[in-house]
């Protein structure tokens, strides 16, 4: 029994002192397990598609994000990530003021568009003030005004066979040996047909600045920021996001965020 | 010296080792702790400690906390095309922690209520003087331990899940064997003998029978019963998909951005709760506690193992 309690002293120190020392090493002991193609972190993502298929079987078809007051739009909309391209082709619209602008719907459609902000704006439209909510963690509420994505979507006529919408932006967020990559975005159809999900073409009133992403975003309201993709050039229906860039479905998701952006 | 729990296993050996008995007098072995009760203990720990480094982590991508539905950036935020376009009038920072430009050099400041102070090697700006790194927590309580906001979520979320289904786990376990009325909950009885019990923990004359004293039992039904569930709670409240679902959840804790500073509180409390825990255990007898929380098994010292 002596020797029992004195082994197991020996361990207890034995577990103490490796404490001691990844406490005096700090957290980066986990690092390289972290790497985004190890074994672990591919693990520890799978509870990534848990917290999709929870959050979605609670959520039901339509969840409405909350719509606000007027009242509370404090101050102007926080602009992040890109606040200015630069490519040409942008540079040129922006001095035309958008006028040769077309959005362009391409993909698994039976009849692909080409749009003018004109021809959106007269579409019907709605205008909703809600929150959005950076993944840094702050939150800013503004007035929203654009054209439903599913009306969009409806006069395209959407094939059987198309799952996602595909957000192409006119905003290189760095060069890489393949050239510029351009941010992108994806949403299941189910998101894209939201009430709330509109391609925003007025922010507060006033026609969508350059910061904020003229001059068309697109608001998801159940999923964070990043999900938002602005300076869209076009948006494509797809079977599958697996060809695009770096397979993942967006700009972010490529570089290790989820997916699913609503947690 | 049977357990109330009537469902001891039998003692890990049939009499007193010699051993301890020469070094000193020896209360009687308790079986203290269920199986439940540890093995939940030890994946506590272990979640805690990757929710606690992974949320710091996040944090850290916008370490500026705010009271109500959003931020009040006040006039401070805006960089680039839309410089000066803030609202000097609307701020709600509670928390603000960042490097700033002091004399020569940079300086790591912490903000509470607009009150700076001086928090160089810690918070703000901390590592190697030559070599430092500018960020909220410093690389040793983030993991990853460099800046990476999308594996701090894959950490973070993965051991969310692992901390609610333990919390489910530990609650209909302790509903079924009893644990949570008799030992986590304080009664009248305990709660009259708090002042009592407080001053004997002012002294350190720590009570060592089978059952918690009534400190104990309040600070871990504070843990166990209000803060995890509002560290869940005020979790999913930050998810715009969860708003969108349980809208009530902005109502119970008054929008986003309080939710997230409830949230930092509710870090700070279990943070609080880790190092006063580990002072306990050492001051209590490190070996005896950590064998009940391994074994269930506990030694009493004779004059208070009575009370069991």
């Amino acid at each position: 029994m002596g020797k029992l309690i004195l082994s197991r002293r020996r361990l207890l120190a034995q577990v103490g002192a490796g404490a001691a020392l990844l406490t005096l090493g700090g957290c980066d002991a986990f690092d390289r397990m972290l790497d985004p193609d190890s074994g672990v972190r591919r693990f520890l993502t799978k509870a990534n598609v848990l917290t999709d298929t929870a959050q979605r079987a609670l959520q039901g078809p339509a969840p409405m994000a909350r719509e606000y007051p007027a009242s509370a739009i404090r101050e102007s909309q926080r602009p992040n990530g890109s606040t200015d391209p630069q490519s040409d082709d942008y540079r040129a619209a922006e001095a035309d003021d958008f006028a040769a602008y077309r959005l362009a719907v391409t993909g698994l459609v039976d009849k692909p568009l080409s749009l003018s902000l004109a021809e959106l704006r007269a579409m019907p439209s709605r205008t909703q003030i809600t929150r959005h909510d950076c993944v840094e963690g702050w939150s800013c509420i503004a007035q929203w005004t654009g054209v439903q994505l599913s009306r969009v979507l409806d006069e395209a006529r959407v094939k059987p066979a198309a799952r996602y919408v595909v957000f192409h932006c006119y905003d290189a967020m760095e060069q890489t040996l393949q050239g510029p990559a351009f941010y992108y975005e994806s949403v299941d159809l189910v998101g894209a047909r939201h009430p709330q999900t509109i391609l925003a073409y007025g922010l507060n009133g006033e026609p969508l600045p350059v910061a904020n992403g003229a001059p068309l975003r697109v608001r998801i309201e159940q999923q964070l920021g990043y999900k938002m993709a602005k300076y869209i050039r076009s948006v494509e229906l797809v079977d599958s996001f697996g060809r695009i860039a770096g397979g993942h479905g967006g700009y972010w998701e490529d570089r290790g965020y989820d997916w699913y952006a609503g947690s | 010296m049977t357990s109330p729990s009537g469902k001891a296993p039998a003692r890990p050996s049939g009499k007193t080792p010699a051993r301890e008995t020469a070094s000193r007098p020896a209360g009687a072995l308790i079986y203290r702790q269920s199986v439940w009760t540890r093995v939940t203990h030890f994946i506590w720990a272990i979640a805690l400690f990757f929710m606690v480094t992974s949320g710091l982590q996040i944090f850290n991508a916008h370490p500026i906390l705010y009271f109500g539905r959003q931020s009040g950036f006040g006039d401070k935020h805006y960089l680039g095309p839309q410089a000066g376009h803030g609202n000097a009038q609307f701020n709600n920072t509670v928390l603000d922690i960042h490097a700033a430009k002091r004399g020569d050099g940079t300086v790591g400041v912490t903000e509470i209520f607009g009150h700076a102070f001086d928090t160089t090697g810690f918070l703000g700006k901390s590592g190697p003087a030559n070599d430092p790194t500018y960020q909220a927590f410093p690389q040793w309580a983030t993991i990853p331990s460099y800046y990476d906001l999308g594996t701090g979520r894959v950490v973070h979320f993965f051991f969310a899940w692992i901390l609610v289904a333990t919390w489910f786990v530990w609650l209909v376990a302790s509903l079924v064997n009893g644990h949570l009325w008799r030992d986590i909950v304080p009664g009248p009885r305990d709660l009259r003998r708090l002042p009592r019990d407080v001053l004997d923990h002012l002294r350190l004359r720590l009570p060592h029978g089978r059952s918690y004293n009534v400190l104990q039992k309040l600070s871990y039904a504070f843990i166990l019963i209000v803060v995890i569930p509002g560290m869940i709670l005020t979790g999913l409240t930050m998810s715009p998909g969860m708003d969108s679902t349980w809208p009530w959840l902005l109502e119970l804790f008054g929008g986003r951005q309080t939710a997230r500073l409830l949230h930092f509180c509710g870090l700070l409390t279990i943070v609080a709760f880790f190092v006063v825990h580990i002072v306990m255990v050492v001051l209590a007898g490190p070996i005896n506690e950590l064998r009940s929380m391994i074994t269930g098994w506990y030694r009493g010292r004779p004059e208070t193992a009575g009370e069991a």
